[in-house]
């Protein structure tokens, strides 16, 4: 029984800090005469640095009409610029021993490279020159729009849950570009030209609308000494526009949608409600459905696989989901993945009555300090990953959050009350502001199927 | 801006020396376990990399997904623990520990603060030595296993894995899923989980890589306390596997609007003189940056795809050499052809004394990034352990690819690279492609 006695002491005797402070320590941050934000993140265990620069910009940005091209244009800035041919930039990188590469989501565009510490200069001066000296020809545009489309057959088109997963969020989003893939419709994506990423670059790209974080084995200093002479000279756009987007109404009307695949192997019910997102200076109602998403659906231990999984046995799968950092209104997501033999309806059911008697139940405190607990050991584990940290503070600087919020969001996240969590749960989880969906395969591969069963 | 480069390009060697900072220990324990160390107590945790090798290779005849399921009934409970006390008992101590099983060995990978190692360690070695292999925990994860390998039977890239290892493998097991199949899995009972327990966890299969906040003596008397007991041997490794492969397309149809194909042909073994030379080759045709030949031609150049890559596949029994494309149904006749045409002129004219110096410098410069943290660096650890490398393995690395030499590349270029040999499995619904036969 030495098992039990580890446990109960274990609770007793581990007294994690809200660990924070450790990775504060590490964590400087200053702006640019022209705007531009910087963090910096050491960590002198190896010579090797990551600088990334964010911009706020992304797919939710993007002009109707013109879907991807976000996406679209972080290809076309590994093109050349006046001093770079194409393809220069990443061959350079190369060429010194580093890795580098891009991003795109809803809210922001992202830039990185890798490499040995003493490089950082040179990665710095040509991410400098491609932020306003981009040179773009007719060739370019042409193959690489090819090359987004293939990354759209491969990322979405030849998999039936990404496909359903982008009819979800446009269920979801009546209103705010939340519901285009980050991608773009296809349709779109096609008529995609050069004047249309001119455009996204000229009216987003500027100092005063980027983030730059550089982590590894760097001196705050050399860096702000380094950033003035390369990025501090590029003006400020006095003419960036406002993040103004269109956004959801009140969902009044509870939805629903079924997608059919012949290529579905494992049909599934996904559940999503419009959740509030992490505000500045307001993240508590944030901290507290990431922490009611953990208490119903963050493990074999959660509420929903001991109901569904364990007790009930009507599911192989379940999971719940909150992704707090997004400029507007998040969502908060259910799946189920139901046992051979459970229809969907019938799943779904399931899932219904779990988050009833939940809501009746409320929070069991045991489970939360557990997941507290993990929390504050998790903030140790970050401290050896020092590139995700930085990922931290430049998806956070570019959704509306301030160092302050990110700092303080660990510290938040301890001070939830389970009275907290129950009136978020309430807030958020209500029946008419939901989105059923059905993945399921399509007739008549049922039929064929349970002919050979 | 290109002399610019070429300066930069001159002090890579700058970058070096710094490697020779991680230093690599070899600890024995009191019991004669051994295990290497990296120790760093800059944070108070440690990355424990276990592995044992063999893998859902040693799957008992007719016996196909017991290790897998095996592996993955660990975390079900052990001890006096059923499935759902273990993991509140493993969330408590704020630890976290991964099952993983592959064609070649089984892994467990454990991370655990300081402040409790002592009781982690005694809950990973109840998971080691008394798993409790419930039924109802084998029916469930039983459950999801099928729901996986149902899964895979609609995935283009599963299918195409499948599809190339039963064609190439024989009767050898590398030439069926390690998962099994579903009627392979339905009928595997609780006396076959046990089985399949014991021909794995074995002191002369046992490698041990650990990075972080502890002394070698602290590691010393985990390694007893948790693999001591092991017994000596257990399930016996098969014989290594006959490579057949014929040069063709083997197209398996599938409607989906992407092709995607695998491809590959008999490969180097990792103790091969010229492995290293052949790794710098591979770096230049598809080494998975965008310097390379085929990402060039098939993607920067025509546009015929999102990625496409190249990889040396050295297994314990068998050794391969693979890569990977996918394009539009409509697309991907033309990407293999430019594939294939990559294939011939690498072998016919080998690579520039330019394309040499700069994948050397990548490959030099990049390997420091590989030791960013615990975990990474225990799995390396491991990893050379498990290749049969010298300790002194990292500190040499660079060295080896350096001294690799233009007339290097070009022999092993020639003597690997069999277009002949090199077989396309499409899945899809390519236009303008047909199996060529059978293999």
């Amino acid at each position: 029984m030495i098992w039990k006695f580890a446990l109960g002491a274990a609770l007793a005797v581990l007294a994690l800090p809200v660990a924070a402070e450790g990775i504060d320590d590490k964590v400087t941050d200053f702006t640019l005469d022209n705007g531009m934000q910087v963090v910096v993140v050491e960590d002198h265990r190896a010579p090797v640095v990551q600088q990334m620069v964010w911009y706020r910009a992304g797919s939710a940005d993007e002009p109707v009409g013109s879907s991807g091209v976000a996406h679209f244009l972080e290809h076309l800035l590994f093109k050349g610029t006046d001093t770079m041919a194409p393809g220069e930039f990443s061959a350079t990188v190369a060429a010194n021993g580093g890795q580098d590469n891009a991003f795109t989501s809803y809210d922001y565009t992202a830039y990185f490279q890798r490499i040995a510490a003493d490089r950082l200069e040179l990665v710095m001066k040509m991410e400098a020159d491609r932020m306003v000296n981009l040179r773009l020809s007719q060739d370019d545009i042409v193959t690489e729009r090819n090359v987004i489309l293939e990354e759209r057959n491969q990322r979405t088109e030849n998999n039936p849950r990404a496909l359903f997963n982008e009819q979800m969020n446009a269920v979801q989003y009546l209103n705010h570009r939340y519901g285009v893939p980050v991608i773009g419709w296809k349709h779109e994506m096609e008529t995609l030209d050069l004047e249309d990423a001119l455009n996204f670059y000229r009216t987003h790209y500027a100092p005063n609308n980027a983030i730059l974080v550089v982590s590894g084995d760097v001196d705050p200093h050399q860096v702000r000494a380094l950033a003035e002479k390369y990025y501090g000279v590029i003006p400020a756009n006095p003419n960036l526009p406002e993040r103004l987007r269109s956004q959801e109404p009140p969902q009044i009307a509870a939805r629903r949608l079924t997608f059919k695949d012949p290529r579905v192997a494992q049909p599934y019910v996904s559940r999503s409600y419009l959740a509030p997102e992490r505000d500045p200076g307001a993240q508590e109602k944030a901290a507290a459905l990431y922490l009611l998403s953990e208490l119903l659906g963050g493990g074999s231990t959660s509420y929903l696989a001991d109901r569904l999984q364990f007790q009930e046995q009507v599911a192989v799968y379940t999971g719940a989901f909150y992704n707090g950092l997004s400029l507007d209104d998040t969502t908060f997501d259910f799946v189920i993945v139901p046992h051979q033999g459970v229809g969907l309806q019938e799943a779904e059911a399931a899932l219904d009555r779990a988050l009833a008697d939940f809501m009746r139940e409320g929070v069991d405190q045991e489970m939360l300090d557990r997941i507290k607990l993990q929390l504050r050991a998790a903030e140790i584990y970050a401290l050896d990953n020092v590139d995700g940290i930085a990922n931290r503070y430049g998806r956070a600087l570019t959704s509306g959050l301030t160092i302050a919020d990110v700092k303080a969001w660990p510290g938040i996240l301890q001070s939830i009350t389970p009275d907290q969590i129950m009136a978020a749960a309430r807030e958020v989880l209500r029946p008419e502001a939901s989105v059923t969906g059905w993945l399921m395969r399509d007739a008549e591969q049922k039929t064929k199927e349970e002919v050979t069963q | 801006m290109r002399a610019f480069v070429t300066a930069l390009a001159a002090w890579v060697f700058a970058v070096l020396p710094a490697l020779a900072e991680v230093k690599i220990q070899e600890v024995t324990s009191p019991g004669g376990i051994r295990a290497w160390l990296v120790e760093d107590h800059s944070i108070p945790f440690t990355a424990l990399e276990i592995r044992f090798r063999g893998g859902t290779s040693l799957d008992a005849p007719g016996k196909r997904g017991s290790v897998h399921l095996m592996t993955a009934l660990l975390e079900e409970g052990a001890g006096d623990l059923d499935a759902q006390a273990f993991a509140r008992a493993l969330e408590s101590l704020a630890a976290s520990f991964r099952f993983g099983s592959s064609d070649d060995a089984v892994s467990v990978s454990a991370r655990f603060l300081t402040e409790n190692r002592d009781d982690v360690i005694d809950l990973l070695r109840t998971t080691l030595h008394r798993p409790r292999f419930d039924q109802d925990a084998i029916d469930r994860v039983r459950a999801q296993v099928i729901s996986s390998i149902r899964f895979d039977a609609k995935n283009p890239d599963a299918i195409a894995g499948n599809t190339f290892a039963a064609m190439v493998y024989g009767d050898h097991p590398y030439a069926t899923d390690g998962k099994g199949t579903e009627q392979s899995v339905a009928a595997l009972t609780r006396d076959d989980i046990v089985a399949a327990h014991r021909g794995v966890f074995a002191r002369d299969r046992l490698y041990v890589g650990a990075a972080g906040d502890i002394a070698p003596q602290e590691l010393g008397r985990i390694l007893d306390r948790l693999f001591a007991e092991l017994p000596e041997a257990g399930a016996p490794m098969p014989p290594k596997a006959d490579v057949k492969i014929d040069g063709g397309v083997t197209v398996v149809e599938f409607d989906t609007p992407q092709s995607v194909a695998l491809f590959g042909q008999p490969g180097i073994e990792r103790h091969d003189p010229d492995f290293f030379a052949a790794y710098v080759m591979n770096q230049i045709l598809g080494g998975g940056s965008f310097e390379s030949r085929l990402m060039q031609e098939v993607r920067e150049k025509r546009g015929l795809t999102y990625g496409v890559y190249s990889y040396l596949m050295p297994k314990d029994l068998a050794a391969l050499y693979m890569g990977r494309v996918a394009s539009a149904n409509d697309r991907i006749a033309e990407a293999i052809k430019v594939i294939h045409a990559e294939w011939q002129r690498m072998a016919t004219e080998g690579v520039t004394e330019e394309e040499l110096k700069n994948a050397k410098t990548y490959l030099t410069g990049a390997y420091p990034l590989r030791f960013d943290g615990n975990s990474r660096i225990a799995s390396i650890l491991v990893g050379m352990q498990l290749d049969d490398l010298p300790i002194d393995y990292v500190a040499t690395r660079n060295d080896r690819i350096n001294a690799v030499t233009l007339e290097d590349v070009n022999r092993v270029a020639r003597r690997l690279l069999k277009p002949d040999k090199l077989h396309f499995v499409v899945v899809g619904r390519p236009q303008g492609l047909a199996s060529t036969g059978t293999n």
